[in-house]
């Protein structure tokens, strides 16, 4: 798997890549006020692999991803899913969101929120039925969370709310997920349960993607890197674009903060 | 009490505050959760001036006029609201809370000043409404019902109070799911290919039909407490939005027969002579309603402690 991935490391990618590429970012530019927080991206993830995008806080990862599926919108540059508008590739992608984004006091149960992850089936006015019912089953049975299908979401610990997430974006059937830190406060049997889900999908040919904190398992847990601060750092796979060097420029002075930042998370 | 003094002078008074409590408590539900509750609030401090304005233009109290008024005095707001943010430089709440108040304030001076005396348009009447007087001098009892001439006689208020809870209905029937997917998880349903931004406003927008067509037979103070009361204890009695919507239902029912009848009894069984505003007794049951779930409401612990 990775033999093969490394053929593809190169850092100006093709165009035949380009077509294929499940998200390719071109010239992407965020700003919330003066100051860009992403500036001039460029981004190809490489089909089947899995992708950390890596960087200091306030480094612009989230809005890079959020921009790239056109949440948030950019001053310029555009995204590419499978080489079409995002428009017409919506069905193919999922996403999670940060967890410490949602209002978990919202009045509703866990497996209704891993039935928004049929939305695209039942439209409007469908029924729910006992198919879905199932599927939305099936996909918490994945994360370890079936008994908990009946449960508030509130009522849930980080990690399991976490894995309820990951379940969603299970039952949308994607072939590209996109996560948002999923290891973000979780425990770690929730941090055990998700990477092998993620690892399963990467071997039914998914390709995922996830904005990450802990460098310490990049290597671990990932195939490919992708290094920003405001603008990219560096893309490739993990020993080719994983060095010291790359660390060095995307972090700068900051490589101790993130240490300890990375140490708080494993101890929250 | 008999159909012969019920039908032609409660019963439509009772309908149309039943009809105008629901109307409202319905997009309630979504404002509460999305923290925007203030916007039924706002919505019916803004309309005023704009009613005053088409009253003055047309010079009668009537459907449309008074809507397009109401729409156009929002529209103003927005733009206010904008040029204040921008030309200030201050936060969005400090520009919302300054053009709602001047905005109120100046619809307020502009029913003093006008001569409004002969028709039923006045500060009072704003705030709260003229629930009582909404008769329908036609019945003569529950054959009436039945009686095409009679009914062709109805207030206009229920009609147009009927016609304001269907729409509020259907939208949020056909609605559900992009309202709850956007309310819950905007990033996610984004991506969905949900038009969050337009969700939410056609939300605002039906909230503010609602208010408007609410406004003329309840006043302002029924709008704002049913946008936020019967929702806000609904959420304490259960963890399902579907079961909250038709808590929030009985809850805005509730109040609005209680308020009505203690308001219209009321102070004859304690002694007293006159009735008290039925439209103000509405609001206070639905205060008390949420003060009681507040206590004993079942889920009123909030993203309680982990459970594992």
């Amino acid at each position: 798997m990775t033999l093969e991935l490394a053929a593809n490391q190169g850092h100006s990618p093709t165009a035949e890549q380009l077509d294929s590429s499940p998200l390719a970012v071109r010239g992407m530019t965020v700003s919330y006020g003066q100051k860009p927080v992403v500036f001039s991206v460029d981004m190809t993830i490489v089909e089947g692999a899995m992708t950390a995008i890596i960087g200091p806080n306030g480094a612009g990862k989230s809005t890079l991803l959020k921009a790239a599926l056109g949440i948030v919108k950019p001053l310029s540059g555009q995204s590419l899913v499978f080489g079409k508008p995002l428009r017409s590739q919506r069905h193919r992608i999922a996403y999670v969101p940060q967890r410490a984004s949602i209002d978990w006091d919202f009045p509703t149960r866990v497996i209704d929120v891993v039935l928004m992850g049929l939305f695209r089936e039942l439209g409007l006015l469908r029924r729910v039925r006992q198919r879905h019912l199932d599927k939305a089953r099936a996909c918490l049975d994945r994360v370890g969370m079936g008994d908990f299908s009946d449960r508030q979401i509130g009522q849930l610990s980080g990690g399991q709310q976490q894995r309820v997430f990951l379940a969603r974006a299970l039952a949308q059937d994607a072939d590209l997920y996109l996560l948002d830190e999923p290891f973000a406060g979780v425990d770690a049997a929730t941090e055990k349960a998700i990477i092998a889900v993620l690892k399963n999908l990467r071997e039914e040919g998914k390709t995922v993607v996830s904005v990450h904190h802990d460098l310490s398992t990049v290597p671990e847990y990932f195939d490919r890197v992708f290094m920003i601060n405001t603008s990219k750092i560096a893309e490739g796979t993990v020993a080719d674009a994983f060095t010291a060097k790359n660390l060095d420029k995307t972090y700068g002075g900051r490589l101790a903060t993130a240490h300890v930042d990375q140490l708080d998370l494993v101890a929250g | 009490m008999s159909g012969e003094e019920f039908v032609p002078l409660s019963l439509t008074p009772l309908l149309i505050g039943m009809f105008a409590a629901v109307a409202c408590a319905l997009p309630g539900n979504f404002l509460v959760l999305r923290r925007q509750a203030l916007i039924g609030d706002a919505i019916s401090h803004v309309v005023l001036p704009g009613i005053v304005v088409a009253f003055l233009i047309t010079g009668m109290v009537s459907t449309w006029p008074m809507m397009l008024g109401a729409a156009g005095a929002a529209v103003l707001a927005v733009v206010l609201i904008e040029a204040i943010r921008k030309l200030g430089r201050i936060e969005p709440g400090a520009a919302m809370g300054v053009t709602f108040t001047s905005m109120f304030a100046a619809g307020v001076l502009l029913l003093e000043q006008s001569n409004t005396s002969n028709v039923h348009l006045d500060v009072e009447h704003a705030l709260y409404g003229n629930l009582e007087s909404l008769i329908w001098l036609d019945a003569i009892g529950w054959q009436s019902l039945f009686d095409p001439i009679a009914l062709a006689a109805l207030p206009h208020e229920l009609v147009r109070m009927s016609v304001t809870l269907v729409v509020v209905s259907v939208f949020i029937w056909v609605f559900w799911r992009p309202l709850k997917l956007s309310t819950f998880d905007e990033g996610f349903a984004r991506t969905l290919g949900i038009p969050t931004d337009l969700v939410g406003l056609a939300l605002v927008i039906i909230a503010a039909i609602a208010a408007v067509a609410a406004f003329d037979a309840v006043g302002s103070i029924i709008v704002i407490a049913m946008f936020i009361c019967p929702p806000a204890a609904a959420r304490l009695m259960t963890n399902r939005l579907e079961t909250q919507i038709m808590w929030s239902v009985i809850f805005a029912l509730l109040s609005a027969i209680l308020g009505f009848f203690i308001a219209g009894y009321g102070p004859l069984w304690i002694g007293a002579e006159n009735a008290v505003s039925a439209a103000g007794m509405i609001a206070t049951v639905s205060g008390l309603i949420l003060a009681a779930t507040a206590i004993w409401g079942p889920c009123r612990k909030r993203g309680g402690a982990p459970v594992s």
